[in-house]
């Protein structure tokens, strides 16, 4: 193991990773919004919309990230729209992450007990505000352990855009890897720089899994 | 009939080809406490459903002090907030405390200062003697503690009527006491309600009046001293006699 | 030119190359989900056990699998060996080895989920009833393993079938290659090729993926009460 070299160039993994997390936190983020979008469409069964959320739904959720980005960088140029490799990035991830969301939040919506509907109802509320205060709060908790995976997911996938010459963490490890032939050591930082930005990740959200768990509803915040 | 607070006009209500209600009328006057009682799948929720526009009603009308409010989908709202109801499973808002369930509906829907509901939700959970409970969360509490929350809940929108459907049948024997007693104490200070249960004793003590249901029909209706010791129609008589032999 | 770009695909044998380029995506895919489920079962089973050793292994293992991207596990088995072991992996076979080690892990922790899902009065009223243990096994705990297994791991073969579009990454010619080859080769004459033949990888994927999601949301729906 060359340690000089590893001092030398851990700079640009940190550069990279940097990358990494900003794209896939705008990514992460409008995944989200999608998936609200998408989830509410579908819930409260608003008509043509609510068919198209859910072929996109089955499109995204089964389709290869890789294979999206291709299309997006180097198909779409050919009819005249072209993307950076940021911009793809973000919409490659987005245009998955969205479907996986609304999958998850989905699952929430429905485990919300419809009476709990009636109930906000009955004391009067409009639909939004019912939404708001009443299902949406509950859904989202019952969700959260899924959505939680989701992001991780969706972290681990930004691996994919050094393929489109994003130069994201993979990337600078495959520079260095064909420049200066030092593999271990490109591919040890690699694994490190996926360990330092994800671990802690992981390890909160298993906490954060456990004590929803065992709290069942514990102290959300009040109206 | 100068004061009639609820009007229901043959009232009719099927699912999936059954047919629930079968041209239900009746009024509730004013500060009036009627019950209805009968066998189970009679239509009694459904009934009580139709009223608070939680179900859409095939035929017939229903009037809120002379205005028509069924048939309205768009004002369901403004109508459930003159209305209020109480369901046998509580339904509090579980991610909720105590105090944040009963502000929801007039802070929200009413859009009342917080200060003011904070004042008489405490009052109120004074009255039913669960003042400490404010910042509680349902699961911390019993299902009679619940339920009196429930009511309050619902009591806090100032509806001009109540409907409480069943509202001790999901607690033990013991609890029941507690939540009835907190509606008597209602029916006492002229609150208009209208009632589902199958409490033959409390209906009894509480009622002004009697529906008796059945079919989807209301078969009898009284004074609940006449229809409990003497029943006008057979279905009635044998209906209060399986509940004898139930109770004892 | 205005040629439809679509036209590349049945020019020559490209559809053909398309095709076969499909076949070693399946075939790849294919060979890890048997060996996936086959370890996953056993690895299942072995992570019940109350072991502590055991349970610290298994629990680097998945943390391991769920946080390092599948992609640099690719590279790390793929170079990382070759380098440290001067063993000379062909790309399919670190493929293999790399959706494997995923997927028998993602399996396994399935396996165990299912397992200990099982409430212990299941167990008890078969007893009460006088079955026998292989009684109570045979018609209590397995058909309710599998009930709660079986959508689950046919999930998980949909993701590992879209994760060997990676392995061109590492210079496999599978589906997304071939495609990229035709591309290439297509460059002057057909220069709008590319949003098409991606596009129809595209629908290849989607149309391999989708019937057998489709399988295992209605396995679930049936088998949830």
């Amino acid at each position: 193991m060359d340690w000089n070299f590893v001092q030398k160039f851990a700079p640009m993994y940190v550069t990279a990773a940097g990358l990494t997390l900003r794209i896939a936190a705008i990514g992460i983020l409008l995944s989200m919004a999608v998936g609200m979008l998408c989830c509410i469409v579908q819930s409260f069964r608003v008509p043509v919309l609510r068919r198209i959320a859910a072929v996109y739904i089955q499109l995204a959720r089964n389709t290869p990230l890789l294979v999206q980005l291709f299309f997006l960088y180097f198909g779409l140029p050919k009819i005249g729209i072209k993307l950076d490799a940021e911009h793809c990035a973000v919409i490659g991830l987005t245009f998955l992450g969205g479907a996986y969301m609304a999958e998850a939040l989905r699952s929430g919506l429905e485990a919300v007990e419809p009476s709990q509907r009636e109930a906000g109802m009955c004391i009067g509320l409009t639909g939004l505000q019912n939404l708001r205060y009443v299902i949406l709060p509950q859904a989202l908790a019952t969700a959260i352990p899924a959505v939680c995976a989701n992001v991780i997911f969706l972290i681990k996938e930004t691996s994919v855009f050094s393929a489109v010459a994003l130069a994201d963490l993979m990337y600078v490890a495959k520079d260095l890897i064909g420049m200066y032939y030092k593999t271990d050591e490109a591919l040890m930082m690699l694994v490190a720089a996926y360990l330092v930005l994800l671990l802690p990740i992981s390890l909160a959200f298993t906490w954060i899994e456990r004590r929803l768990r065992h709290a069942g509803f514990g102290d959300q915040r009040s109206v | 009939m100068a004061d009639q607070l609820l009007e229901v006009r043959n009232l009719n209500k099927s699912f999936d080809g059954a047919q629930i209600l079968k041209g239900v009328s009746l009024s509730i006057a004013r500060g009036e406490v009627v019950v209805v009682i009968g066998p189970s799948g009679c239509g009694k929720s459904t009934l009580l459903r139709c009223i608070n526009g939680l179900e859409s009603i095939d035929s017939g009308e229903i009037l809120l002090q002379g205005q028509v409010i069924s048939g309205q989908t768009k004002n369901l709202h403004r109508i459930r907030q003159r209305i209020g109801m109480v369901f046998q499973s509580y339904d509090l808002f579980p991610h909720m405390n105590v105090m944040d369930n009963l502000l929801l509906g007039p802070m929200k829907a009413l859009k009342r200062p917080r200060a003011e509901v904070v004042r008489e939700a405490e009052a109120a959970l004074e009255r039913v003697g669960l003042l400490e409970k404010r910042d509680a969360l349902p699961r911390q509490l019993s299902g009679g503690q619940k339920q009196r929350v429930a009511i309050v809940r619902a009591l806090l929108m100032q509806p001009e009527m109540l409907l409480l459907d069943e509202i001790t049948a999901a607690l033990d024997p013991e609890m029941v006491r507690e939540v009835l007693g907190v509606v008597l104490d209602l029916a006492r200070d002229g609150m208009t309600m209208l009632i589902v249960t199958h409490e033959m004793r409390f209906a009894e003590a509480v009622a002004d009046r009697i529906l008796f249901l059945e079919g989807g029909s209301i078969v009898e209706e009284g004074a609940p001293k006449d229809f409990f010791r003497a029943p006008k129609t057979e279905r009635a008589r044998q209906f209060l006699h399986t509940f004898d032999y139930e109770a004892r | 030119m205005q040629d439809l770009g679509i036209s590349v695909l049945f020019r020559g044998k490209n559809l053909i190359r398309l095709l076969g380029g499909l076949g070693v995506t399946l075939e790849l895919s294919a060979v890890s989900i048997v060996l996936s489920v086959i370890l996953g079962l056993l690895l299942g089973v072995v992570m019940t056990l109350k072991s502590r050793v055991v349970r610290a292994v298994c629990r680097v293992y998945l943390e391991i699998i769920r946080i390092v991207p599948q992609l640099v596990l690719l590279f790390l088995c793929y170079f990382g060996l070759a380098r440290a072991f001067g063993i000379q992996l062909s790309g399919e076979a670190a493929a293999v080895i790399v959706f494997t080690f995923w997927g028998a892990g993602e399996m396994g922790d399935l396996v165990r989920g299912a397992l200990t899902s099982i409430p212990r009065h299941q167990i008890e009223s078969g007893a009460a009833l006088g079955l026998t243990k292989g009684q109570i096994y045979r018609y209590i705990l397995i058909p309710q393993t599998l009930r709660r297994l079986i959508p689950q791991s046919i999930n998980l073969a949909t993701r590992m079938i879209k994760t060997t579009s990676l392995v061109m990454l590492i210079g496999v010619i599978e589906v997304l290659k071939v495609g990229q080859q035709i591309i290439d080769a297509s460059r002057y004459d057909t220069p709008s090729a590319a949003i098409w033949i991606y596009a129809v990888i595209f629908f290849l994927y989607f149309f391999i993926c989708w019937p057998i999601s489709l399988l295992a949301g209605r396995l679930e729906k049936k088998w949830q009460a």
